[in-house]
């Protein structure tokens, strides 16, 4: 029994749902990073408007979770279908 | 480097191939899913926890010997079918799976694997016919209206969003706060609903906001209170179900619909100012836009609070799953296990009031995006009396 037999025969979806999910975490990780990074150098920039800045950074966070969040009910779906 | 860069992505892919020549062995996966159910079943517990339930359980009473039996509050349970018509009654008369009613099952997850069903089609609380036997009689389509847990938690914070608002609206209505200072629950509400109609619905509406502010306070303050309910301990997940927030998106999607005009879908079918090459490419796009913008309005919500409740007890579970193996593991576990909790706790609060918000954002921005050819016409109709 090499590597390849055994992880045929293992319930695939499992495994395949839990590395998507895992993968958008990442995106999302790396998105909302950005997100942060660019207010946080603009409220830098113009102290004044921080409350406007915030109320974009956390609508454009939401989005880019949303997204990420689509990809994880795919990884569920992967896990139960 | 792009040398390097070269190198460490073949020392990547040659290792990770060369895992496929070595034998391995493996210790078995599957003896561990036959103890779980002596032991701590935490699949049963999370999915007890998100689905949704004929009853509001509350505790497992675990006996002396070593039985549990679980305490709960039953709920009405209603099924039409062509065959047996209308029937209700309470799904205390199951005793939580363990028998048949008038010729009714429900099903738990021992009887699915006892019974061999198909586990993707057949969950546990799913209430089957069956004929005199016990067996299960296949020919009967049951049309399950029952009144369960979410529908009864749903009702019970209608009725207390209700109950608030026009209590306050009575407020207002007597005069206490319109010439003089809000006082008591006014001064609660009255900021939120001065952010909803500043941030969201003027920005975003422009001139007609007035028409659609009361459904964005609707929206708003519906999907915060039932975001809140979930939150409480032994609560249903009402906002965590794709059918309740597949409805709000439907809403959302008519509300939308009808708003538009004439320019709207011009700019769809005809986006101006785009060559005709890339027009084969752009109106199938924005025509699937239409559809897609209010599904990920319910995917955003329900993958949000589905998400939030599962770690939740993901992470308290972990307590138990550790027990079983070991019991100081256990207790060594549950201090980090609950300040991790607490942590997510607090962060769902306040996705439960950044996701209603997000709904009822969106929903403007798509409202505002399907009124704007009236802008525009407006706004020409200015410029053209300013120029004469």
């Amino acid at each position: 029994m090499d590597l390849m037999t055994i992880m045929l025969s293992t319930p695939l979806g499992n495994a395949g749902g839990a590395v998507g999910a895992g993968l958008a975490a990442v995106g999302a990780g790396i998105g909302i990073g950005q997100i942060g990074k660019g207010a946080v150098e603009a409220i830098a920039r113009q102290p004044e408007v921080a409350n406007d800045i915030r109320a974009n950074m956390i609508l454009t966070a939401a989005l880019v979770e949303g997204a990420a969040l689509f990809a994880i009910i795919v990884g569920f779906l992967a896990m139960v279908l | 480097m792009p040398s390097n860069c070269f190198k460490s992505l073949l020392v990547a892919a040659f290792s990770f191939f060369s895992t496929f020549f070595f034998n391995n062995a493996f210790s078995q996966g599957e003896g561990v899913h036959k103890d779980g159910k002596k032991g701590f079943n935490a699949k049963e517990v999370i999915f007890g926890h998100v689905l949704n339930n004929h009853d509001f359980h509350l505790i497992d009473i675990v006996e002396d010997n070593g039985e549990k039996r679980p305490v709960s509050i039953p709920l009405p349970v209603i099924l039409y079918s062509k065959q047996r018509g209308l029937e209700a009654f309470m799904s205390s008369n199951f005793h939580h799976g363990e028998q048949n009613y008038r010729n009714y099952m429900m099903l738990t997850d021992e009887k699915i694997e006892e019974l061999k069903l198909d586990a993707t089609k057949y969950n546990a609380q799913d209430i089957l016919a069956v004929n005199d036997k016990g067996e299960i009689d296949s020919s009967v389509r049951i049309y399950d209206v029952s009144l369960t847990r979410n529908v009864v938690q749903m009702l019970i914070a209608l009725a207390l969003f209700t109950r608030v608002m026009l209590a306050i609206a009575k407020k207002y209505k007597n005069g206490h706060g319109v010439t003089s200072a809000p006082k008591g629950s006014q001064s609660l509400l009255e900021p939120v609903i001065t952010f909803v109609r500043d941030e969201v619905a003027k920005p975003n509406l422009g001139h007609s906001y007035e028409k659609y502010l009361p459904f964005l306070l609707t929206i708003f303050f519906f999907i915060l209170i039932n975001n809140i309910f979930g939150l409480i301990p032994g609560s249903a997940n009402v906002t965590g179900n794709i059918a309740f927030t597949a409805v709000l998106g439907i809403i959302s999607f008519v509300v939308i619909l009808f708003s538009s005009d004439k320019h709207y879908w011009a700019h769809i079918f005809n986006p101006p100012g785009v060559p005709l090459g890339v027009k084969f490419i752009l109106v199938p796009v924005e025509f699937i836009s239409v559809f897609i913008k209010p599904f990920a309005l319910i995917i955003r919500l329900f993958a949000n609070m589905v998400a939030g409740h599962i770690i939740i007890i993901c992470l308290i579970s972990l307590i138990f799953i550790f027990g079983n193996m070991n019991k100081f593991a256990g207790w060594g576990t549950a201090p980090f296990s609950i300040a991790f909790t607490i942590f997510i706790y607090l962060i769902e609060v306040l996705v439960a009031f950044l996701q209603a918000f997000i709904f009822t954002m969106l929903t403007a921005v798509f409202i505002g995006q399907a009124i704007e050819g009236k802008q525009h016409q407006h706004n020409e109709k200015h410029e053209d009396s300013m120029l004469a």
